[in-house]
Order: structure tokens, then C-alpha cells, then sequence
């Protein structure tokens, strides 16, 4: 284990359990009541699917045009994160949807685009699962035109009629309920980077044994 | 740089024209996928009514891929997809040159299936085909664009034939939405124009950004 | 672009590996214009992977290949116009003629007029009375024919051939060892790979034996390739 693993979970394990308690503390929201407080979950796991797949993107280009293997493993476990972080969008999404607007999914913008690029990471884990020699590279390539989507999820919200909250809620929100809010943000990032470390220690490990095995044959 | 593309998107016009090979049998499964969803949809005898658009965007993207993985499994056969990356020519030349020739072939495709969905679904889809015709041209190279690279990308790879769906739907669903919402909104009765034109202005967007992207790429994706 | 030319091909401790498996290890070697290299062995031994990496269609894991003083890094497409490649998959387009293939890879390496370089091709080969057959309707030996007019169709310095003997009966062969011999004189630099250790007798003038992507023995003015060969295989690794 690296010497940084543990008290960098141990922060974040305290953080997430203090942050129901901050949630609680939070107003409840006009309309929406109990089920808005998915939202401090719900929204931080988009920010943070959406930055993953950028980290992925970038490290993506840097692996294509560089060659540095290093990119390559952050931008393998950055797609792996990406599938986590999104699956927790979607989850928490129709969750509160479902109480919300009464639906549990709406085929808007925002959310067919999200659907559409978590796709595209889960795609990425299938090639590089099954594409056999070279599948890096093409992986690669994928996730580039994957991170092209993210901006459009972004600001899709903003310029299409939709029933999705638009991006102007956030910096508009009241001082308690923005506590509870970037807490939870933090909790999730640090999780992010927690996890994201550790998984490429572990592909770093893998590449240390396939270069024993190598200097094995010499 | 052009007479490169313009080599290559010849050879493949010229082989193609030989036996056209992919030209039926794309043609012939677009077809088929058309029929297959109207037979799927209908009801009561009827078919949907706004099911023109989306059938027409999915028969284009079934066919195309199914173009896509025989026109690249032609350059493996004798490997000449290496002997065209050993050229000295230019490699985004070169991908253009084929992406040229996919756009042809599924416009060829194209224009038997709109008289086709148009007859079967009595939608007006000729009432302005300007607009249409814009509308399946950016449609058809912002598919064909990703389309290309991918396959050409997957040349060399394991399961390619999988893979090659795998990899374009989600990436190109974007272009897929604005093709059928601007097909469907040039079948409405009364026609709301600045509707057509945002979203043909999408899909150029589109297709400026999936171009230059995979221009951009190709020549890394390519040397091993 | 400016055309560049070389007189030496170098390969410096070049290796190259497929996550855990070693396809070539620190393979090094020199030849000069006018002279024929082979790499000899037995499957497998890396022969193939040698000749892509020669062909600039593959970077090497460690080491480098150096064109006189130019690299493939640094040169990329003004050096591949300078190496012409016959593949063990002939590279051939089976639908287009004899004629079309020609003139298309004329045109594609920037020759001025590739109609007039595809029938001085057609010419060199004898095979202008089958020109406008496609090429699907060859035999082996006349698509090896075709395949070999393709390489050389832009006077390339370096000429790599992967099993360039497989499935050719005798007169095709005796062609194609005279065509080589003749490149010799032209000053080019051939490398060949093959495992065809009798006909490539009295044609190599160093032959390179690979084993398990190793070099296992290197000799100048080689002959008797066999015994030579037979004696390198049995000694242990």
C-alpha cells in the first residue's frame, strides 16, 4: 500500500460521514422538501463524472501525441472513474426524478447527453478489454472525441428548453445550503483523487511485473 | 495533399464500381432495417406518424456501419492499408480521400431510401429538398467522419466487427438527434424554417469539430 | 517536401516488445548500397517484425534504425518515399488490373506521370500483354510479379522483402533472383526475409540468423546456409 492511501481515505471516509449531517442542517428547498437533498449528492458525482472524463480526454491526447505510458494508465483509470461517477449520476438522478417531476427519465439534452457519454467510457473499457494488441491507442482516440461531448453537456441545459435545472441555480443558491453543497463537493473530489491514485499505483504495478517478465528474457 | 485524396477516393470509386459489392448489399440492408422497424411500428395498419425521420437516421447509421466495416475489411485483405500508410503521401490525405468515398456510397444509399420511407410513411420528405438534402449531407459526413477513423483505427484490432458499433453509436448520437429532429421538423405541415436552420447549423458544427479532431489524429492512431 | 537519399542502413541494439513478449531483442546490424541482407530463421524468430520496423510502419521499443543520418522519427514521409516494401500479403488491389494498381501507386509516391511509370513497369515485368486483367485473375507468381513492379516503382534506396520466394514456381524464382541481383547493381540496399535457405544461397552478401528475436549468428559471404544454419539452430539458447 502507498504511504499516502490511508490517511487520505481515512479524511475522506470522516468527510462523507460528517456530510449527512451538514445536509441535514441545510433548509429544505421550496417545492421539491426531503427528496431536493439528493441534489448534494447528485450534483457534485456530475461534476465530478464530467471532470473525470476531461482528466481522461487530456490524458488521452498527452498518451496519442506523447507516447508517455503514464498517460496512459491515468487515462485508463480516469475512464474507469468515469463509469463509476456517472453511474452514481445516474442513479441519484431518476431517484429524485422519479418524486420531482414525476417521471424517472426524460429524453432532454442534458440527460441524453450524460447517458451518451457515459456510453462512450464504457465503450473505452470494452476496447481496451477486448481490442487486443494496439487497443490503447484506439482507446485513446475514442476518449478524445468523448471529451468533445463534455462541454455540450455543460451548457446544453442553458440553451435548450428543458425541465432540468439550468446552471444558474448554483452560484444563486442561499449561504446554508451552499455549505452543505461544496462540503459534499469536497467529499467527492477527494474521493475522486483517492481512488484515482490508487488505480493507477495498481496499473504501475502492472507495468513493473510486464517489465520483469521482459528482462526475464534477456 | 489533394491529389492525394482525390487518388485514393478514385481507386476506391473504381474498385467499388468493379463489383459493387457494398453498394447493393448496404443498399439492400437499409432496406431491409426500413421495413423491418415499419413492421415493428405499425399499427392498426398505420404506421407512426413521425416515424419517417428517426427510421430514415437509423437505416442510414445501420447501413453505414455495415459500409464502414466492408469497405476496411477490402484494405485488409492484402494489407493495403499498410501499403497506403507506406506512401510518402500525406495521412490525413489519405482520410480523406476514403472518408469521401463512404460519404458517396451512403448518398447513393440515401437516395433510393427517402423516395422509399417517403412512400411508405406518406411523409412529404420531398417538399423541400434543399433543406433535406442539407440536412442528410452534414448528417451523413459528421457519421461518416467518426465513422472512418474508427474503422480505420480498428483495422488491425481484435473483435473490430463488434468494436466498430461499439465505438460510433455513443460518439455520434449528437449528430443522429439533430438529423432526425431536422427531419422531422421539414416533415411538419407547416414548415418552421429557423428550426431546420439551427439545427443544420449543429451539424456543421458537428462535423467541423469531428473532422478537424479526426484529421488531427489519424497519423498518431495509425503508426503502431 | 525534400527527398531525401542514404548510402547505410544501421540498426542500433533495436528491440521490440508486445506487452510481456519480446518480438525482437537489441537486434543490431549494418549494410551499405549494393548489397543484399538477409534475415534468416525459423518462424517466429522475428523477421517479419524487423522488416515493419525497418519500414518506418512501426517504432521500436528501445534502440534506434538509422537511414545514413536521418531517423524515422525525424523524417517520417520524405524517407518513405525512399523504402519500397513487398509484404508476405502482396499489397495488391485484387479488383483493380495490373495497369491500375501500378498507376495508382505511382501517382500515390508523386511520380509525374504514373501512366507512363505503370507501363515502363508492365514492360520490365512482361506481363503488358495481361495489363488490363484484374488482378484477381493472377496466379501467384504473376501477382508476386505485379507486387514486386509495385515496390519498386519509385526507384526506392531501400528494398525490404518478406518471403518474397513463397509459392513461386522455378522460372518466377530465377526472375526474381536476377531482378534482385540487378538492384544490387543499381546500389540499392536489399533486406529479405525468408526461410528459403537454398535459393537464398549465392545471393546474400551477409546473412543475418534470428532466433526468438535474438541474433544468433551474423556471416558475411555466407555459404552452405543450411549446415550453417543447422548447427546455429541446435546449439542451445
Amino acid at each position: 500500500m502507498p504511504k499516502w492511501f490511508v490517511p487520505l481515505a481515512a479524511v475522506t471516509a470522516l468527510m462523507f460521514a460528517a456530510s449527512p449531517f451538514l445536509i441535514a442542517n441545510a433548509p429544505y428547498e421550496a417545492t421539491m422538501g426531503l427528496v431536493q437533498k439528493i441534489f448534494y449528492y447528485h450534483l457534485p458525482s456530475a461534476w465530478v463524472f464530467l471532470l473525470s472524463a476531461i482528466v481522461c480526454g487530456i490524458a488521452s491526447a498527452r498518451f496519442l501525441f506523447g507516447g508517455s505510458p503514464r498517460q496512459d494508465r491515468l487515462a485508463y483509470a480516469a475512464a474507469e472513474l468515469t463509469v463509476l461517477f456517472g453511474a452514481i449520476v445516474l442513479v441519484t438522478g431518476p431517484l429524485w426524478a422519479r418524486k420531482a417531476w414525476g417521471v424517472w427519465w426524460q429524453w432532454d439534452v442534458r440527460l441524453t447527453s450524460s447517458l451518451m457519454g457515459w456510453m462512450v467510457a464504457w465503450a473505452y473499457l470494452l476496447v481496451r478489454k477486448y481490442g487486443g494488441p494496439g487497443s490503447d491507442k484506439l482507446a485513446a482516440g475514442l476518449a478524445l472525441f468523448g471529451m468533445a461531448n463534455v462541454p455540450f453537456v455543460y451548457i446544453s441545459v442553458n440553451y435548450w428548453r428543458t425541465i432540468h435545472p439550468a446552471t444558474s441555480v448554483v452560484p444563486t443558491l442561499p449561504v446554508d445550503m451552499g455549505v452543505a453543497l461544496w462540503f459534499a463537493v469536497a467529499c467527492f473530489l477527494l474521493l475522486f483523487v483517492l481512488l484515482l491514485r490508487l488505480r493507477v499505483y495498481l496499473e504501475e504495478q502492472r507495468a513493473r511485473l510486464d517489465a520483469l517478465y521482459l528482462s526475464l528474457d534477456e | 495533399m489533394i491529389r492525394t485524396a482525390w487518388l485514393v477516393l478514385k481507386k476506391d470509386l473504381t474498385v467499388e464500381v468493379r463489383s459493387l459489392e457494398i453498394a447493393y448489399t448496404t443498399l439492400f440492408f437499409a432496406v431491409s432495417c426500413v421495413l423491418f422497424f415499419a413492421f415493428a411500428l405499425v399499427k392498426e395498419g398505420k404506421a407512426p406518424e413521425d416515424g419517417a425521420a428517426g427510421i430514415l437516421w437509423i437505416a442510414i447509421a445501420f447501413g453505414g456501419t455495415l459500409a464502414l466495416g466492408r469497405t476496411f475489411e477490402r484494405e485488409r485483405q492484402s494489407e493495403t492499408l499498410r501499403a497506403l500508410l507506406m506512401a510518402p503521401a500525406a495521412r490525413p490525405a489519405i482520410y480523406i480521400g476514403k472518408l469521401l468515398g463512404i460519404v458517396a456510397l451512403l448518398a447513393a444509399a440515401e437516395i433510393v431510401l427517402v423516395p422509399l420511407v417517403a412512400f411508405l410513411f406518406q411523409a412529404p420528405l420531398l417538399s423541400h429538398p434543399f433543406w433535406l438534402a442539407a440536412v442528410l449531407l452534414s448528417g451523413t459526413i459528421g457519421f461518416a467522419a467518426v465513422g472512418t477513423l474508427f474503422s480505420a483505427m480498428l483495422v488491425r484490432a481484435r473483435s473490430r466487427d463488434v468494436l466498430l458499433p461499439v465505438l460510433l453509436y455513443p460518439i455520434t448520437v449528437p449528430v443522429i438527434i439533430a438529423g432526425v429532429r431536422a427531419t422531422a421538423a421539414l416533415l411538419q405541415p407547416d414548415v418552421e424554417l429557423a428550426l431546420v436552420r439551427f439545427w443544420v447549423a449543429l451539424l456543421i458544427a458537428l462535423d467541423v469539430v469531428f473532422v478537424t479532431l479526426a484529421l488531427w489524429t489519424f497519423e498518431p492512431l495509425m503508426t503502431d | 517536401m525534400i527527398p531525401l537519399d542514404f548510402e547505410d542502413l544501421t540498426a542500433e541494439e533495436v528491440s521490440r516488445h508486445f506487452g510481456r513478449r519480446r518480438a525482437l531483442s537489441r537486434i543490431s546490424f549494418q549494410t551499405r548500397k549494393g548489397s543484399i541482407l538477409g534475415l534468416l530463421g525459423p518462424n517466429g524468430a522475428g523477421k517479419s517484425t524487423m522488416l515493419t520496423v525497418l519500414a518506418t510502419l512501426m517504432r521500436p521499443s528501445s534502440g534506434a534504425i538509422r537511414y545514413g543520418t536521418h531517423t524515422a522519427v525525424a523524417s517520417g514521409a520524405a524517407l518513405r518515399s525512399r523504402i519500397g516494401i513487398l509484404g508476405h500479403d502482396l499489397f495488391l488491389y485484387p479488383e483493380l488490373t495490373a495497369r491500375e494498381n501500378l498507376a495508382f501507386f505511382a501517382g500515390l509516391y508523386g511520380a509525374g506521370h504514373p501512366q507512363a511509370a505503370a507501363d515502363a513497369a508492365l514492360q520490365r515485368s512482361g506481363l503488358a500483354d495481361r495489363a488490363d486483367d484484374p488482378v484477381a485473375s493472377f496466379s501467384r507468381g504473376m501477382r508476386q510479379r505485379v507486387a514486386l513492379e509495385r515496390a519498386l516503382i519509385h526507384n526506392p534506396r531501400l528494398v525490404l522483402l518478406d518471403e518474397p520466394f513463397t509459392g513461386l514456381d522455378d522460372a518466377s524464382t530465377a526472375a526474381l533472383i536476377a531482378r534482385l541481383q540487378g538492384l544490387r547493381e543499381s546500389d540499392a540496399i536489399v533486406v529479405l526475409a525468408t526461410h528459403d535457405l537454398d535459393l537464398a544461397e549465392g545471393l546474400l552478401d551477409t546473412a543475418l540468423f534470428l532466433r526468438d528475436g535474438r541474433v544468433a549468428e551474423a556471416v558475411t559471404r555466407p555459404d552452405a546456409l543450411r549446415s550453417t544454419y543447422r548447427t546455429i539452430m541446435r546449439r542451445s539458447t
